[in-house]
């Protein structure tokens, strides 16, 4: 059925499979580099992300570099202090000196000693700085995301972001705590045995050395073919994992509408395209260690022999060999993981490239350099007045959702702003709690513009309640003191009984303190509406906007939250969108908007009196409450 | 019986039964079945190749004992050669290992994949609300991919790898006793602290990904909920909250790279220590004469060979402990009873053919009651005694208050949940009676929350029927006023769902409601099906849906006057009962309740002629 999954060029599988939220029909423009996962990313953005994030803890970073280099020096002195033995300790012994063995074994009680000592401060010190390395991205991929704008959230879908921060910081911290050590111990040691070797004996050291060219080219072949082989597995199993949430996340309709055997076939087909590519990536990796152990394997039999012929003939002497020996094992032995490393190497720097596309993004909608505080508020004083001067708001990527338009709402009122999909109501609303800036001209509260005023302020000032009430995981309370911290429990059950949440909240199991997430599925729709409304409530803020906000409610919630409005929040200036015009007969003015445009204005008597949409609206709606 | 398997799979079934690591695993044995010959022969293969390499050293003794002792240039050419010889068969066998059981063991992690996805599919939606579906997909992707690597790394080489251990003790006891002793009892304390240290270090890694699950709900909720966050101008305090938490991870992190820095002292330092010794003892030994150059070299080289078969054995212990676990939690899942279970218990005393006549088609509700399996008891049902008929062709609206059961009473009919006592009949018959095929191909259902599929438009329509064309799916696309799917890029064969385009709640509400009825269905449950429109939509919505209806029994849940318009009669669900039935004038007239969740005033305003 569908096959588009396959072409997807994503490099890991969770980055699909919860796009998606809807985002109110756009039609999707193939140009919009929103539409797949890279953003823009400038050239050495990763590296310069990765040197600021390491420098800070550079003198760190230099101690593990030196802990290593020791280590390793304590590591691979072991074969030459049996080379030592067999070549001076044993003719001194029979000599009747005991002082090169006591150094042997003195040198290998400390080299074993010291090795296991300097890994165990080495891992703690690379641990310090991975740990802190990792700390301060997901910080930063964290605070980034939050300042980001609205406007980037909704193109940039939740799905990718949440990748971002989790499964890409996750395989940073893969190779960061399993993969850097080692990869870095591996070559080291290459570097020491092959100084050893060509110090022992020019001749063998030459040759070992040598036998590197043939490994450098099956490793770089097997880079070449897995990161095929890996991708496609990887884009094999996010089609599986997005057939599989989709299933579980649809099971009532899957099951309601008997689909049963149609997925098992058509995620039999996915589960076997991964179950190939699974094979393809094993057989890969099993032709690649044959390969490394061949080449390695014969150079360990032609070193020796070598070597054992010149010991023979005179020409070397045999603790060398022996040493020799034990080097070419060690130095050919993590071949195998190399591969591995190489692996995990790459998608760190491919994570490492999306995550710099991530926060190479500047919030469209900044905050303040000098922020203006906005003019004290008479006690009694209804809101704030909103003015649009001259504004008009277009996407960055084109596209003009708002003309040029200039709107007052004094201080106080209540404006209903109706009109079908796509008319413009959300942007208007999205403008005046500055989650857009507009193209041209500027939004005012009591005449201070949005963009010079600093966040609190502006967050107190203007509180937008929208349709998708979510829910953060804690209580209940703790949901609606999200308006305002500070609040007391006498102040939040207050809220909630003046919008009508109180009674439900109450019969709860634990009232108040319900933990959301254990009860969450019980919680209905309508319900986090309440919750979400007694949250704007509790904040109190002088401008208050209504997105859809009453959509989920039955009618006696409706009129509860109308009644609220009445009282708790007369004398707020208030935005009110709706599809339902019950919402708007108590709307001192009403807008009706077409095309970006507001085409109708005016009370809602004279609108409904008159011959305009609105009082077609209205006609239609009256007709449906018989 | 069905009831049984349930309660210890609440909360994510994280429940901690204590059952052998050995029994666990031995489940997977029905998996592994099939490919048994190549797994034994991969681990057959590979004990062999690993004591190949153990031969190496003996190669590597005979050479500096013989030839190179002997000063026989010539000699060392039969030993280079066995050596190569030895090194290309222990390369190809471990090659041949990995090709054994490459694709048997993919094909066996695919099986189990397959498995659980259908049996999933068949369980009731009463396991599926218990269950995130996270936790259902980490089961079919990590935790399957961890038995994979059991099979193909832990299982054998924990055989591999003791064989390989006892054989080079052995050597190394037979070559000279007392200098194998010095290496062979290290090794003893070693694997006893290995294990000690990966249990504890497995449980700190476990601590440290529950941190890292509760790090990930702060970030989606984050991402989910920033409107509100912005809204309330609340980002600073959550990136406090983030950055506590993260800061926790990290000292998590930190202790569990102090658990690792002390096991890797511990494996650096103990043989290194044991081979020091042999060869401080072995050096005397050749000094004295008493032994070979040859041996000790062997020696040494033997005991380097064996370290890592010593030092694995820890962590594959630990690894296995996880496949364990891995498998728990896999059979968690499988061992839940499928919906089809309940069938022959519940269908057998219902069936009463012949018993159908007049008056008892359309559908039926008697007795109707309904509770949550997870409900505590002393909770009443939220269904308690619904007796309802709706005439063959007629439409009922279902109104009630928020709360009251209206969805759940949809959901009872389709038998997305079943009831807890009293019978649903269509035209006669118990829905128990019918295999549930038969019974959703009979009813037809639009959900408030109206999900589509990753497919194209038109398929996700064709859904709700089979045997449709494309005839069919314009007329349910005309009736659902789903006419904007012509403007999308590609028509009806525009890809939809979350691998596709999105779409507005409306458009998806439309969608879904051409779905229902694109079958000409004989029963249709709706559900709210028009929250999510404007007025004007509604009302064309409206006007060609009632075309639909008035050929077909349908259940209509209803929010809004305008939707119980729909209906030739209302019915009021109250207190779990079905409060009053009539139409909606009457109703209107008559109950108090009714009229305040329809027009949200009190009982002012009796009177309301039609």
């Amino acid at each position: 059925m569908t096959t588009v999954e396959e072409e997807r060029e994503s490099a890991d599988g969770w980055d699909d499979w919860h796009d998606g939220d809807g985002d109110g029909g756009r039609a999707a423009a193939s140009d919009d580099p929103f539409d797949r996962d890279v953003l823009p990313v400038p050239k050495g953005a990763s590296l310069a992300l990765l040197r600021s994030l390491l420098s800070p803890r550079r003198r760190r970073v230099w101690l593990a570099a030196v802990l290593l280099l020791l280590q390793q020096a304590a590591v691979q002195a072991g074969p030459l202090l049996v080379a030592y033995a067999i070549d001076r300790a044993v003719p001194a012994l029979r000599d009747g000196r005991h002082g090169p063995l006591i150094a042997v074994g003195a040198g290998y009680l400390g080299c074993a000693l010291a090795s296991g000592a300097l890994q165990y401060a080495f891992i703690r010190a690379s641990a310090r700085i991975s740990q802190d390395v990792l700390l301060d991205l997901r910080g930063r991929i964290f605070r980034h995301a939050q300042a980001l704008s609205v406007d980037f959230h909704e193109r940039y879908t939740s799905g990718r972001l949440i990748s971002r921060a989790t499964t890409d910081v996750e395989s940073l911290r893969e190779l960061l705590t399993d993969g850097l050590e080692e990869l870095l111990g591996v070559a080291l040691s290459v570097v020491y045995i092959s100084l050893t070797l060509l110090y022992l004996d020019w001749g063998l050291g030459g040759a070992a050395v040598l036998s590197f060219w043939p490994l450098y080219l099956l490793i770089r072949s097997f880079q070449r073919r897995s990161m095929r082989v890996y991708r496609k597995r990887s884009t094999a199993i996010a089609a599986v994992i997005v057939s599989f949430t989709e299933t579980m996340n649809g099971i009532r309709p899957v099951q309601a509408f008997r689909r049963e055997r149609a997925n098992d076939a058509r995620f039999g087909e996915q589960n076997h395209r991964h179950e190939r590519a699974n094979g393809d990536a094993i057989l890969e990796m099993a032709r690649y260690v044959v390969g490394s152990r061949l080449v390695a394997n014969a150079a360990v039999a032609a070193l020796v022999l070598w070597g054992a012929y010149r010991v023979a003939s005179g020409s070397l002497a045999l603790g060398v060999l022996a040493a020799g020996a034990l080097y070419l094992r060690r130095l050919y032995d993590p071949i195998d993981r190399l591969g591995m490393f190489l692996n995990s190497y790459q998608s760190a720097a491919a994570s490492l490239e999306k995550i710099a596309g991530l926060l190479a993004q500047r919030p469209s909608v900044p905050e303040p350099v000098a922020p203006a505080p906005l003019p004290p508020r008479p006690a009694n004083a209804p809101g704030r007045e909103v003015v649009f001067d001259g504004v008009r708001f277009a996407y960055r990527t084109g596209g003009e959702v708002l003309p040029r338009f200039d709107l007052t709402l004094p201080a106080g009122q209540t404006v209903a702003v109706v009109g079908a999909t796509g008319a413009g109501k959300s942007t208007l609303a999205k403008l005046l709690a500055r989650f857009y800036d507009p193209s041209d001209g500027r939004v005012l509260l009591d005449g201070v513009d949005l963009r010079d005023l600093a966040l609190p302020e502006l967050r107190r000032g203007v509180v937008m309640v929208t349709q998708e009430a979510f829910l953060f995981s804690g209580t209940i309370a703790d949901n609606i003191t999200i308006g305002r911290p500070d609040a007391t429990r006498a102040e939040i059950e207050q809220a909630a009984k003046a919008i009508g949440a109180h009674d439900f909240i109450a019969a709860l199991p634990d009232g108040y303190d319900t933990d959301v997430r254990k009860r969450g599925g019980r919680i209905s729709a309508g319900q986090r509406q309440l919750v979400a409304f007694a949250r704007a409530l509790l904040a109190d803020p002088s401008v208050l906007i209504l997105d859809e906000a009453t959509s989920s409610l039955d009618i006696p919630g409706e009129r509860a939250v109308q009644r609220a409005m009445d009282t708790v929040l007369r004398g707020r200036t208030a935005v009110v969108i709706a599809h339902r015009l019950s919402t708007v007969e108590t709307a001192d003015r009403v807008l009706v908007m077409a095309d970006g445009r507001i085409v109708e204005d005016g009370p809602p008597d004279r609108l409904i009196a008159g011959e305009g949409r609105f009082a077609a609206l209205h006609q239609a709606w009256r007709d449906s409450l018989v | 019986m069905a009831v049984t398997t349930e309660p210890r799979a609440q909360e994510g079934g994280a429940a901690p039964r204590h059952r052998s690591a050995t029994r666990s695993l031995l489940r997977l044995w029905p998996y592994v079945r099939p490919v048994r010959a190549r797994l034994f022969g991969a681990a057959g293969v590979a004990v062999v190749a690993s004591c190949l390499g153990l031969v190496i050293p003996l190669v590597l003794k005979w050479m500096v004992d013989g030839p190179v002792a002997h000063r026989n240039p010539g000699g060392v050419w039969l030993g280079g050669a066995l050596l190569l010889a030895l090194g290309t068969a222990e390369a190809l066998l471990f090659g041949l290992r990995r090709w054994l059981v490459g694709r048997p063991l993919a094909s066996v992690e695919a099986s189990m994949r397959a498995d659980l996805y259908r049996h999933l599919q068949r369980l009731p939606v009463s396991f599926h609300d218990r269950w995130a579906s996270g936790q259902l997909l980490s089961r079919a992707t990590t935790d399957l991919m961890l038995l994979r690597m059991f099979l193909a790394f832990p299982l054998t080489f924990l055989v591999v790898n003791g064989v390989t251990v006892l054989a080079g003790f052995a050597i190394l006891l037979s070559q000279e006793w007392t200098l194998g002793l010095v290496l062979v009892v290290p090794a003893v304390p070693l694997v006893i602290l290995c294990s000690l240290f990966e249990r504890q270090y497995a449980t700190v890694a476990r601590t440290v990904q529950d941190q890292t699950g509760d790090l990930t709900t702060v970030v989606e909720e984050g991402v989910l909920g920033v409107r509100i966050v912005k809204g309330f101008g609340r980002h600073r305090s959550q990136a406090r909250a983030f950055r506590a938490l993260s800061e926790q991870v990290r000292s998590t992190e930190l202790h569990k790279a102090r658990l690792l820095a002390t096991l890797w002292a511990l494996i650096m330092t103990l043989p290194e220590l044991a081979i020091g010794a042999a060869l401080v003892l072995g050096t005397v030994r050749v000094a004295d004469g008493d032994l070979s150059a040859g041996t000790l070299v062997a020696f040494i080289s033997t005991a380097l060979t064996l370290r890592w078969p010593v030092e694995s054995l820890g962590f594959l212990l630990a690894m296995s402990q996880d496949a364990a676990t891995a498998t728990d939690r896999y059979f968690d899942v499988m061992d839940a009873e499928p919906a089809t279970a309940a069938d022959r218990l519940r269908a057998e005393p219902s069936r009463n053919p012949g018993q159908e006549h007049e008056g008892q088609g359309g559908m039926r509700f008697e007795g109707v009651e309904f509770a949550y399996a997870d409900a505590p008891p002393e909770e009443p049902p939220v269904l308690n005694g619904i007796d309802l008929h709706i005439r063959p062709g007629e439409t009922m609206a279902l109104v009630g208050a928020t709360g009251s059961g209206k969805t759940t009473l949809t959901a009872l009919v389709p038998r997305l949940h079943e009831v807890t006592r009293g019978r649903i009949t269509l035209d006669g018959r118990d829905i128990t009676a019918l295999t549930r095929e038969e019974l959703r191909a009979l009813v037809a259902v639009a959900f408030e929350e109206p999900t589509l599929f990753s497919a194209t438009a038109g398929e996700n329509v064709l859904m709700g029927a089979a045997d449709a064309g494309t005839e069919e799916l314009l007329r349910a696309l005309k009736v659902a006023q789903a006419d904007f799917v012509h403007a999308l890029p590609e028509g009806t064969d525009t890809e939809v769902g979350e691998q596709g385009l999105s779409l507005s709640g409306g458009q998806r509400q439309r969608l879904a409601l051409a779905r229902a009825v694109v079958g000409g269905p004989r029963f249709l449950v709706l559900d709210d099906p028009l929250s999510a429109l404007d007025v004007h939509t509604e009302a064309l919505v409206e006007a060609a849906l009632r075309r639909v209806l008035a050929s077909t029994t349908a259940l209509v849940v209803a929010h809004r006057p305008s939707t119980v318009l729909l209906a030739d009669r209302v019915a009021l669900l109250s207190g779990g009962r079905i409060a009053a039935v009539g139409t909606h004038q009457r109703l209107l007239r008559e109950s108090a309740e009714y009229r305040s969740l329809m027009s949200g005033q009190e009982a002012e305003e009796g009177e309301s002629s039609p």
